[in-house]
């Protein structure tokens, strides 16, 4: 027979089972039975210093590694400041195992101290969520936790468990079999379609490959270069799916969308075939939907029924693993290609020609200047260091479209950034997470100074755990983005976004007890950034850029992503 | 547009408000709703009257299918359906109109569940529509009070109920006991 273990016990137990080597979060009065067992567990939690960075850091080691992160806080203001980044999980299809303690089981529903209705409250802002009533039931329903969080379409889970039930004394029953007979999953994709999908593909004469964050989370970059390579057919991918085809690859061309590429977004509308795999067609990429692809059919590909048909009609619709389904399709299209893929290859060339000539009609250029620090010179500088292999965690905003533009991505899973939700705050404590996840890796947090100031209390865990991250604030002294649409859309009346009162950063970072600098002059960035870079631990870099740098290309809201503006509108001499 | 939706969920805490949660987070408006539980006591049965967009209709369905407690979701709107409500009127009348009611009612179907000084409690099913025109006669021999079940819907498409298997998870499978990790 087992030995007698207590719920808290029961929960690091399933946490061992699930492979869980390391979790982030905050204690308090509830989950205090929880605390006392992890005293002497050998599995590591990492303490924050605010429970939503908890979360977000929780984000950067699943999405640096695949694997389903996980964070805890106690009940009430500890499970209330979980929610920012359970929703923001729950966009970008993360998986994320949330544990929240909860008032005791005869104090629930009396306003007791530190209560709040958690499993109501977190409902929308997860996959799936439960309340834990009783010991039995604990195992079970935290590896159904596990289960739903990394199955069919990753998501947020949230288990809420009451004091007595930590504390109350059961054995540990091995759990097996899951068995969610509501919980449906569409893995192989229909074979008929698929099928149906290869002839289409070669029957295309402007067909391109969209492709998202579900290549991703479905492990599938492998099987997209090859549909790719052996089609040759040019491919763009979203902000979520950056990393799945290499940046530099031939068949690449680049991000579409609100400040995605011109080629990108040219070979968008003209397309007469979209291949779309794992991808939500989002407003930020297709700008008016009404005028978005007008010619293409579409062959859309995803695990989430729900999506296809959502925002664009599919012509063909396929649900299931896009890894799976890939598999099949290159299979299908090689069968199908001595008969066909000679059919097209005029129309084929032509098309690669246009790709290429809109690619260098307007290519993404970074700006320079020899007095300022242009932002785009510093994702240049960053890149270079990087060399597309470095794990890259952003915040939101101006600088985390310069980061999508300018720096590249070798392999999936380094660049980790807020895709759906936006949330700023997400760049440093999801850099955190990915470097627990990856300690081999070079790990920047490239920062605005407005997410940077969301973030700060977690200089602390970095120096509690002398996490070599590489903090880099793009300062440009702005909300940049807001101040960006101020000056576009609101005549430049510029309403509280300029960010007054920066902290010293050599101070701030040395009140930690590591290093800050600021960099301010373009001649010396190289340098500042090789000495952050070679230096073995944290390392906080200021740099001062422009103020007034905007991001271009631009489609401006409720534009067509073809009716982009190039660049900003040029000074006139007075 | 008003949406009849069908669904099997498990019968579990919270499933009500993760489902109504789909519908409330667009702003839809729920006509009426029933809830109870079928011959499988883990199972109930939903029957939901919701004024949706035509444009959403299908995405609806699909984000509640998505929920983890649902096991089934069919929209009866315009599908094969016996469709059901019902409704308990109190009426409260003279001593004159009192057997002139009955006779209403017995027109309607309906009969007269409770009988005091002062009226009846009648109670009557069928479709909203003759449900509503007979408010509207009774309505007139005296104060009413009405309670309205809401419409309860059976499918008469034989659909086969589709659910998913049970999952082993391989590395939960009991090794040595698991209590450390290196």
């Amino acid at each position: 027979m087992a030995r007698l273990m207590t719920g808290a016990e029961i929960v690091l137990e399933c946490l061992v089972r699930e492979k869980v080597d390391c979790f982030f979060g905050y204690p308090g009065g509830v989950t205090l039975p929880l605390y006392d067992a992890l005293y002497d567990h050998p599995i590591k939690h990492v303490l924050v210093r605010h429970e939503q960075n908890a979360c977000f850091a929780a984000q950067g080691y699943a999405r640096a590694t695949g694997k389903v992160g996980v964070c805890c806080a106690t009940s009430g203001p500890g499970a209330t400041n979980l929610i920012t980044a359970l929703v923001d999980a729950l966009m970008d299809s993360i998986p994320i195992v949330a544990i929240t303690g909860q008032v005791s089981t005869k104090l629930i529903g009396s306003d007791a101290f530190q209560e709040a209705d958690t499993f109501g409250i977190t409902r929308p802002c997860t996959k799936h969520n439960y309340m834990v009533k009783n010991l039995a039931d604990l195992p079970q329903i935290i590896h159904e936790a596990f289960h739903i969080a990394a199955t069919g379409r990753p998501g947020p889970v949230l288990v809420d468990i009451p004091k007595d039930v930590f504390q109350a004394q059961g054995h540990y029953n091995p759990v097996t079999t899951i068995h969610l007979p509501g919980y449906k999953i569409s893995v192989d994709g229909h074979a008929g379609q698929i099928r149906r999908a290869a002839q289409m593909i070669w029957e295309a004469e402007r067909p391109i490959v969209y492709a998202g964050g579900g290549i991703l989370a479905a492990n599938a970059s492998e099987e997209l270069h090859q549909l790719v390579e052996f089609t040759d057919i040019p491919s763009v991918t979203t902000l979520m799916g950056l990393g799945a085809m290499p940046s530099g690859h031939p068949n690449y061309i680049s991000m579409p969308g609100m400040h995605g590429s011109y080629a990108a977004n040219m070979a968008l509308t003209e397309t007469d075939l979209i291949i779309a795999l794992g991808v939500r067609f989002d407003d930020r990429v297709t700008g008016r939907l009404a005028a978005f692809a007008p010619h293409a059919r579409v062959i859309h590909v995803d695990i989430d029924p729900a999506e296809i048909g959502k925002n664009r009609a599919a012509d063909i619709p396929i649900v299931g693993d896009v890894k799976r389904v890939l598999e099949k399709l290159n299979q299908n299209v090689r069968e199908l290609a001595p008969e066909m893929q000679a059919r097209n290859s005029g129309p084929r060339k032509a098309w690669w020609s246009q790709v290429r000539a809109w690619k260098t009609a307007h290519p993404l250029t970074p700006e320079y200047s020899t007095k300022e620090i242009k932002p785009q010179h510093l994702m240049m500088e960053i890149d270079r260091l990087s060399g597309g292999d470095a794990i890259v965690a952003s915040d939101v905003g101006q600088h985390q479209m310069w980061c999508a533009q300018f720096i590249r991505f070798n392999q999936p899973r380094l660049w980790l950034n807020s895709g759906g939700l936006g949330s700023m705050g997400f760049g440093l404590p999801a850099a955190i997470g990915a470097q627990f996840a990856r300690p081999d890796k070079l790990v920047f947090a490239v920062v605005g100074d407005g997410g940077f100031q969301m973030s700060i209390p977690e200089l602390a865990t970095i120096a509690n755990n002398s996490l070599p991250v590489k903090i880099i604030i793009m300062n440009n002294g702005y909300l940049g983005m807001v101040r960006q649409w101020q000056e576009l859309f609101y005549k430049n009346r510029l309403s509280s976004v300029l960010l007054e009162g920066f902290p010293d950063p050599e101070k701030l970072a040395g009140a930690y007890g590591f290093i800050g600098k600021t960099v301010e002059k373009p001649g010396d960035l190289r340098e500042a950034l090789e000495t952050a870079v070679n230096h073995p631990g944290p390392y906080l870099l200021n740099v001062r850029v422009t103020p007034f740098e905007n991001v271009y290309p631009m489609v401006p809201a409720g534009g067509a992503i073809n009716e982009m503006v190039l660049a900003p509108p040029q000074p006139v001499e007075v | 547009m008003l949406q009849l939706i069908s669904l099997l969920v498990e019968n579990k805490p919270g499933a009500l408000m993760r489902v109504t949660g789909v519908l409330a987070a667009r702003g839809y408006n729920i006509e009426s709703l029933t809830v109870a539980r079928t011959l499988d006591p883990e199972l109930s049965r939903m029957s939901i009257v919701v004024d949706v967009e035509p444009s959403q209709c299908a995405q609806v369905i699909k984000q509640i299918n998505k929920l983890i407690n649902v096991l089934q979701v069919a929209d009866l709107t315009e599908a094969p359906a016996v469709r059901r409500e019902l409704v308990l009127v109190r009426v409260r009348s003279s001593k004159e109109d009192r057997t002139i009611i009955l006779k209403e009612a017995d027109i309607f179907g309906a009969r007269a569940v409770e009988s005091s000084v002062d009226g009846f409690a009648l109670e009557a099913t069928g479709d909203p529509e003759k449900l509503d025109a007979f408010i509207r006669v009774i309505e007139r021999y005296g104060d009413i009070e009405v309670t309205r079940s809401g419409l309860v819907a059976v499918s008469m498409e034989p659909k086969k109920l589709k659910l998913a298997p049970p999952v082993r998870k391989e590395h939960l499978e009991p090794q040595e006991t698991v209590s450390t990790i290196e």
